[in-house]
């Protein structure tokens, strides 16, 4: 019995100890959520504009589109923007679910757009974006500077020995990236009789380290590349000029001889988000600005690494008369 | 089957010289035909080219797609399981990690998440693991990643809470029938096997993006380890016991309650640990689709390549890894570990609890309540200076190692790799087939062969075999590897406590750490090659072999170890000679654990250079019209698994017989 009251005893007297241990803890305990002015949130001029669901793809380039349009929708039109950081293919599985309102930097893909625009009609085309998107093979400017000559396709065979590697399989090797991008390398390799062996890194991380590392070390490589890409005010790397593209040269996949075509990238919506009347829409539709101005707030983003609210708002500052052209 | 083993026992030397010449004659003549076929009937496939399968695959994916809105199963069933699993998903969102309702911060701020955290750890494990769980989310909170690491938290603990749901109920019933057991042995091994990349975008198309998605992909990658385990504790039961309680009468309810559930608690509670391992290891996949969390912020951070950013995030995911496991483990031993310590600390064990829980609820109220407690303080300055810390040594490592590294990925990928691979692809697909199957029947029985014969069937109508063997090679290659690197590392950590006490630690980081933190600093060192992603499988793989050859090694007695020793055997004698052969059937488990880890990092090496089932895997994710194939790359994945896995454990049961 008197272990037990003992036992009591402790137990209480911790307890005691605990509880004026918390009461003096909460009387320093200093502001107190929610009385404070710091959560200023939602400027009011909420207006009519509901929530706006941005996708966001995973490279650079988009993510400062999709930057500066959520900076512009918030803080001049009061939207509460939600971005959503998705692969291409699910974001526009999103439009038929009602989960993403606007994709802001589509490339080409003219099978989603038979899938969702044509057949679905869950999606509708909101125009270019202003930014031309070129596809290419390109080289590390040392070798570019070294041999100028490499940057003509019809030279490639002379140095292919120099761009073997242990995946190559003895002939060179042609370095293609993310699988998201359109690429017709194997076809290209084979009609224009290249002696090169396409193979794929299989991420646009992988094709970026490999980049950077050639001109590091003065490696050989070529591979598969595209601009705008915040990578290239790092490493300017050289385009190598393939057979020109002409109006229908890529009809027949199997037998493409020339290059990729520029495109015009643009911006996809859902149908549901296009007849909201939302001042977002607006926005989205009347959204373009330059390769340079892309390349700018990418750069904030990827080499100066801001934060990518703090590069748009940076970017807006200094352009107000563009995001004006937008919101009237 | 006992009078079978019995009357095999006094001829398994005789017979085992006789396998190993009957599969020396078996990979002669593969030799022979393949100078005779090379290069025939390799069914090689372009990297655009479809097969009919795959372009069927496509049409279904479509068709599910289109019909979304009007489908009734959709509607009323995927629907509501949906809206259960978001509320949950939502709750414990606006509990720990997000603002909720009229407030700028979650319910529970730093410092109650911390106390609890303290507090469930003392309660269900002890003060050492307590200690630890603080200091780590601390830590988390300090690398200026407190909602992020409460995100993740949130939604591991929502998919475990998930998968266990269902995973022990099946787990039970599985290790109460064997008939149960043969059914569901399969489907663990399809969800564990089969690639997330796979059904990530199909499971948004049923479930939509957003908290449900995420932690159902989760779920189903947490569920197998638990539903197996839990199965093999209630089998592990010993059966004088249950006996026991049936001849007292017990009915079916109370045997399993009374008897079964308490006698494997200790073992379930490892299931738990295992499934919370698993559930992290899906952290930065999870954030593909849209999951909030450190996922993201490696994800992000990798591409503008920064890989310090990257890191700090990587290393928080670690630190929470360690935590979880360290209490978990702690919980299942907490009961022994109690009763050794004497009943003492029992006694005051009540009035404690008592008092810690006050002390949780006043921290949790103050997070609550003020500022200060509710938001981490700080900038996160010591997440910078780590950040910047892996920057350096990443660079340096890039600048210093590059010849060496070189050398070395040229020796085994035109060494080993590449005739192994040339052997396998350039062989006409008959030849293979052959092979593998009489391989399976020799190692591992005619059952190994018929399941061999049955998954070599069935990957020639995936349609990718051509690749299938391509990734076979790099496959056991790296398996190979692996196990070099684990008898290596296993022996010395077995013999040694001390170096398993400073070893460990960095294996369960090894584990966790998602692969892209680690993987950009070897793509600069080795290229988008074949070879980085044989090493990064290595990485995942080895510390699982290594674990398992340690534990293996230590168990060999002590006292066969002494009797070595002073028969004259030096330490090389001892550990050939004793150690190794007495830990054989270790041996085998790691070679099939180590095998189907490196299996499981087939879709990390495609996205660096391995191309074949990998690649497939990441383009069908990618790219609608390739949605297909990767779907068969995926199954081939599986079925390469299937395989490997019944061949081993049917070796390994035949070698220890």
């Amino acid at each position: 019995m008197a272990r037990q009251a003992r036992q009591w005893r402790t137990g209480a007297a911790g307890i005691a100890g605990v509880a004026v241990l918390g009461l003096t803890l909460t009387a320093c305990g200093g502001a107190k959520v929610g009385d404070s002015s710091s959560e200023a949130g939602g400027s009011g001029s909420s207006g009519k504009c509901a929530t706006f669901n941005l996708a966001v793809n995973p490279w650079v380039g988009y993510e400062a589109n999709a930057a500066v349009l959520a900076y512009v929708a918030e803080n001049d039109l009061g939207c509460k923007v939600v971005q959503k950081d998705l692969k291409e293919e699910i974001a526009w599985q999103g439009f038929g679910t009602g989960e993403v309102d606007a994709v802001v930097e589509n490339w080409g893909h003219d099978d989603l757009k038979k899938k969702y625009i044509t057949d679905q009609k869950t999606a509708v085309d909101a125009g270019p974006t202003g930014n031309e998107g070129l596809i290419g093979w390109y080289v590390p400017p040392w070798l570019a500077k070294e041999h100028p000559d490499i940057t003509d396709w019809n030279n490639l065979n002379k140095y292919a020995a120099e761009f073997k590697t242990s995946e190559s399989g003895g002939k060179g090797q042609l370095l293609d990236g993310d699988p998201s991008f359109v690429t017709n390398d194997e076809s290209l390799v084979k009609n224009l009789k290249l002696d090169f062996k396409v193979v794929y890194a299989g991420s646009e991380t992988a094709l970026i380290q490999a980049f950077r590392k050639a001109e590091k070390n003065k490696e050989w490589m070529i591979g598969y590349f595209y601009e705008p890409q915040w990578f290239m005010s790092e490493v300017p790397l050289v385009k190598v000029k393939l057979p020109e593209y002409k109006e229908g040269c890529d009809a027949d996949e199997e037998k493409i001889a020339c290059d990729y075509p520029v495109y015009k990238l643009d911006k996809i919506v859902s149908k549901k988000f296009s007849e909201s009347g939302s001042p977002a829409y607006d926005l989205v539709k009347n959204f373009t600005w330059t390769n340079d101005d892309q390349n700018t707030v990418a750069k904030y983003i990827a080499v100066d690494k801001m934060d990518p609210e703090a590069a748009a708002k940076k970017w807006v500052d200094a352009n107000r008369d563009k995001v004006e052209a937008w919101i009237k | 089957m006992a009078v079978a083993l019995e009357k095999t026992a006094p001829l398994a030397g005789v017979r085992q010289v006789r396998r190993r010449t009957v599969v020396a004659a078996i990979l002669v003549a593969w030799l022979v035909l393949f100078v005779i076929f090379r290069g025939r009937q390799t069914l090689a496939l372009a990297a655009a080219d479809l097969t009919d399968l795959h372009r069927w695959f496509n049409d279904v994916n479509d068709s599910i797609g289109a019909n979304r809105n009007s489908n009734p199963l959709f509607l009323y069933f995927f629907n509501e399981i949906r809206l259960v699993i978001d509320t949950l998903v939502t709750f414990v969102q606006e509990l720990i990690s997000q603002p909720s309702a009229d407030r700028p911060v979650p319910q529970v701020g730093w410092l109650g998440v911390v106390g609890i955290a303290g507090y469930v750890s003392w309660a269900v494990g002890n003060w050492r693991v307590a200690l630890l769980a603080v200091a780590g989310f601390t830590f988390m909170g300090l690398q200026g990643l407190w909602q992020e690491s409460m995100d993740t938290l949130a939604l591991i603990l929502c998919a475990v809470f998930v998968a266990l749901l269902f995973a022990i109920p099946i787990g039970v019933w599985a290790g109460l029938s064997d008939r149960v057991n043969r059914i569901v042995t399969p489907f663990l091994d399809f969800m564990q096997t089969m690639p997330t990349f796979v059904y990530l975008a199909p499971l948004t198309l049923f479930f939509l993006i957003g908290g449900a998605s995420a932690t159902i992909a989760t779920a189903i990658y947490a569920a197998p380890p638990a539903i197996r385990i839990t199965a093999h504790a209630i089998r592990s039961v010993p059966g004088t016991t249950v006996e026991a309680a049936d001849s007292l009468g017990a009915t079916r309810r109370q045997a399993l309650l009374k008897v079964l559930l308490p006698m494997s608690k200790r073992t379930v509670v490892m299931g738990i640990n295992q499934s919370i391992m698993a559930a992290l290891a899906m952290v930065t996949i999870a954030a593909l689709i849209d999951a909030p969390g450190l996922g993201k912020t490696v994800v992000q951070a990798l591409q503008s390549l920064d890989v310090g950013t990257a890191f700090n995030a990587g290393l928080a995911i670690v630190v929470m890894a360690i935590v979880l496991d360290r209490v978990t483990t702690a919980a299942s031993t907490r009961e022994e570990a109690a009763r050794r310590s004497g009943g003492r600390f029992l006694s005051w064990r009540r009035p404690l609890l008592a008092a810690g829980g006050v002390v949780t609820v006043v921290l949790v109220y103050m997070s609550h309540t003020y500022v200060w407690a509710a938001e981490f303080p700080g900038e996160g300055g010591i997440g910078t200076s780590i950040a910047s810390a892996a920057d350096t040594a990443t660079t340096w490592a890039q600048d210093n190692l590059s010849g060496l590294t070189n050398a070395f990925r040229d020796g085994i990928t035109n060494g080993l790799l590449n005739p192994f691979q040339s052997l396998l692809t350039d062989s006409p697909w008959w030849l293979v087939a052959a092979v593998l199957i009489t391989l399976g029947a020799v190692l591992g029985g005619w059952r190994a062969g018929v399941t061999a014969a049955v998954c070599v069937g069935l990957l020639v109508g995936t349609g990718v075999w051509s690749d299938a063997m391509t990734t076979m090679a790099s496959t056991l290659v790296a398996t190979v590897l692996v196990m070099v690197l684990g008898v290596a590392m296993g022996v010395w950590m077995g013999r040694s406590l001390l170096v398993d006490r400073v070893l460990r630690p960095t294996l369960d980081a090894a584990q966790v750490m998602p692969p892209f933190v680690y993987l950009v600093p070897f793509l600069a060192l080795f290229g988008a090659t074949r070879f980085t992603a044989i090493v990064a499988a290595i990485v995942y793989a080895a510390p699982v072999a290594i674990k398992i050859i340690a534990d293996g090694v230590r168990a060999v007695p002590e006292t066969t170890v002494e009797a070595a020793t002073s028969a004259g055997c030096n330490t090389w004698q001892t550990i050939t000679k004793v150690q190794l052969p007495m830990a054989r059937s270790a041996l085998t488990l790691a070679t099939n654990q180590g095998l189907i880890y490196v299996l499981s990092m087939v879709v990390v090496g495609g996205l660096v250079g391995a191309g074949a089932l990998g690649y497939d895997v990441v383009a069908g994710f990618s790219q609608g019209q390739l949605y297909g194939k990767g779907l068969a790359a995926g199954l081939a994945i599986v079925l390469l698994g299937v395989m490997f896995d019944r061949i081993t454990q049917a070796a390994a049961r035949r070698t220890s017989a």
